[in-house]
């Protein structure tokens, strides 16, 4: 018999989660964690398979977001037909976007993308008649209990990893990655580069949005500031597709774990030492510096990047050989 | 009217003029070589042809069709390849997925993809390398990637770069023996090439240019006569 593959174990291992973890917070952090595989595997797509850095994933997250959101506010429809409606609309953006910003190459890409981010916080902050500016939209949620969205979740990040591996061994997938190694042999070699890209910002753009439309339905609260956050979004989805690996099928789950992880960890100062160690040794300033790394976790970001690109490069799966490796060296030395 | 015909193509960067009103006519079938000193603007040239760079003056035809103004996918779709000079390789990923990945212009599925692009390994005689990561590979191997994934594409016209240049003598002997097997099969081929012997034994024309402008064109043999050229190649004191 074959032995049962580490995804197939993390698969069985999800479906019994909410059966074995009862407690609401853990099945909360494991949404998260879904949602995030789900983001993150949109935005490898577009930049670690394709090669254009997608900085302002929040864009067409927020726009998901704000779609279940106003379906519910104004149209009184389910929040639910945000998810395939949200996703689409994400791509009604994406591809005007895609036609006008790929023409150029090098980093502009990128930024206006991070434009694209900021440009739709700003709509959404200023459009008071429609979203309701700051104050932000409530609604109405369905289930009490987190165990339908958790499977829900559960089945958006099921499809974002079977959808992208499924396309990244068709053609089109090829096509990708042969504009990401050389953009002019791409288009020597018969490849609409141009239209390619645009196709895979679409991909992305459907993924990231329906995860945003999820959200909604969640959460049950959104505003500008939490949907279209540059750092808790755009940043955060960079994050998971770099730490776990740029370019491969699992990356963004094993990225998706360890930065929910990360940002509980510092949300909560250590899941609440810091201020234990506080109140044992009764030293006052530890609730300060609980207070500053709870709110230094963009910085603490910024440095888990550098730590990432300069010793794993190819990310946790990509560089898995070497991680091994040392492991593996740590435990016999050489003779 | 010619299978493949450049007429008076100009071409500037800044002020200087590094294709300057060339023109010549390819048949089918031909093994038709392309020489001039280094910086004499054959690359260019080929880049004209290819779509990556833009024309000031000119025209291209290719089969009774205008292909000049095309974008450079759309000039591979209606049927030339290329090489570059300075070899491309899709660094990470294996020389199959290379030429998977040009397989695909013809061929949709992705099990007639990959046949093809392996027929086409073969053909280039990299079947050894196949699973290799195209970063890994010795020049010598790249320079055959290069045409193995221009093959790919079903070329009727195939531009080559080069592709002899930096081999060592045997490398050399395989790499004309190539040439000449892709002619065979039925594709024309535009050479350039600096090593004088491989394109006077392999051409059936030559055009001979220096500073963006034709200096003569005809036989190798009428080409290796012409003062002109030997000029160009040689010297002033090579005459003499
Ligand atoms: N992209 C470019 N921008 C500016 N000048 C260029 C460019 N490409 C080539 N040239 C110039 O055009 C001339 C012809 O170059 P090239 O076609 O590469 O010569 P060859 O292939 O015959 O050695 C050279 O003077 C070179 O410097
Ligand atoms: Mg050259």
């Amino acid at each position: 018999m074959k032995r049962p593959s580490g995804p197939l174990l993390l698969l069985v291992f999800l479906l019994i989660f909410p059966l074995i973890f009862r407690e609401g917070y853990y099945q909360h952090l494991m949404i998260l964690v879904l949602m995030w595989v789900a983001i993150g595997s949109g935005w490898n797509l577009i930049s670690g398979y394709t090669g254009q850095v997608l900085f302002g994933a929040a864009a067409f997250f927020g726009v998901g977001a704000y779609t279940a959101a106003l379906l519910s506010s104004k149209l009184e429809l389910s929040a639910w037909w945000g998810l395939p409606l949200g996703g689409l609309l994400s791509v009604a953006i994406a591809f005007p976007f895609g036609w006008i910003c790929f023409r150029l190459r090098g980093p502009y890409f990128a930024l206006a993308t991070l434009a694209l981010n900021e440009i739709f916080r700003h709509i959404a902050t200023i459009w008071e008649s429609l979203t309701d500016g700051m104050i932000g939209i409530l609604v109405m949620q369905t289930f009490i209990s987190k165990v339908p969205y958790y499977y829900v979740a559960l089945a958006t990040a099921i499809l974002s990893i079977v959808g992208v591996d499924y396309v990244i061994r068709s053609r089109w997938g090829y096509y990708f990655v042969s504009i990401r190694e050389d953009q002019d042999a791409a288009e020597s070699m018969g490849i609409d580069t141009l239209y390619y890209k645009m196709v895979s910002l679409c991909l992305s753009a459907f993924l990231i949005g329906i995860t945003g439309a999820l959200y909604t339905n969640y959460m049950g609260f959104i505003d500008p500031k939490v949907v279209f956050s540059l750092h808790d979004i755009s940043i955060m989805a960079i994050l998971v597709g770099i730490v776990g690996g740029v370019g491969t099928i699992y990356g963004p789950t094993v990225g998706a774990f360890i930065m929910v992880a990360v940002q509980e960890i510092f949300r909560t100062g250590g899941f609440g030492l810091l201020n234990a160690i506080g109140k044992a040794t009764g030293w006052p300033f530890m609730t300060t510096v609980t207070k500053y790394i709870s709110e230094a976790h963009v910085l603490s970001f910024g440095l888990l990047v550098i730590v990432v690109i300069l010793f794993l490069p190819n990310g946790i799966v990509g560089d898995w050989g070497i991680i091994k490796k040392i492991f593996v060296r740590s435990k016999k030395p050489a003779v | 009217m010619a299978f493949f015909e450049v007429r008076d193509i100009v071409k500037y960067f800044g002020g200087l003029a590094a294709v300057n009103r060339v023109s010549f006519e390819v048949q089918e079938g031909q093994i038709y070589g392309l020489i001039g000193p280094n910086g004499s603007g054959k690359t260019t040239i080929f880049n004209l042809i290819n779509g990556y760079f833009h024309l000031n003056k000119g025209q291209i035809w290719f089969q009774g069709e205008k292909i000049s103004g095309l974008k450079t996918h759309q000039i591979c779709q209606r049927g030339i390849g290329r090489t570059f000079q300075v070899v491309k390789p899709l660094k990470r990923m294996t020389v199959l997925d290379n030429v998977i990945a040009s397989a695909f212009l013809r061929h949709h599925s992705r099990a007639e993809a990959q046949a093809w692009a392996e027929a086409t390994i073969h053909f280039c005689g990299l079947t050894h390398f196949k699973d290799k990561v195209a970063k890994s590979l010795p020049i010598a191997s790249r320079k055959r990637l290069e045409i193995a994934r221009s093959l790919a594409t079903r070329p009727k016209l195939i531009l080559l770069d080069e592709t002899a240049a930096g081999l060592n003598p045997h490398e050399l002997e395989e790499a004309i023996a190539l040439i000449k097997k892709i002619r065979d099969s039925g594709i024309t081929v535009i050479i350039v090439e600096h090593i004088m012997k491989v394109i006077m034994s392999i051409s059936d024309r030559i055009v001979a240019i220096n500073h963006g402008m034709v200096i003569t064109e005809g036989t190798p043999t009428e080409v290796a006569s012409n003062p002109e050229v030997i000029k160009a190649y040689f010297g002033e004191d090579y005459r003499a």
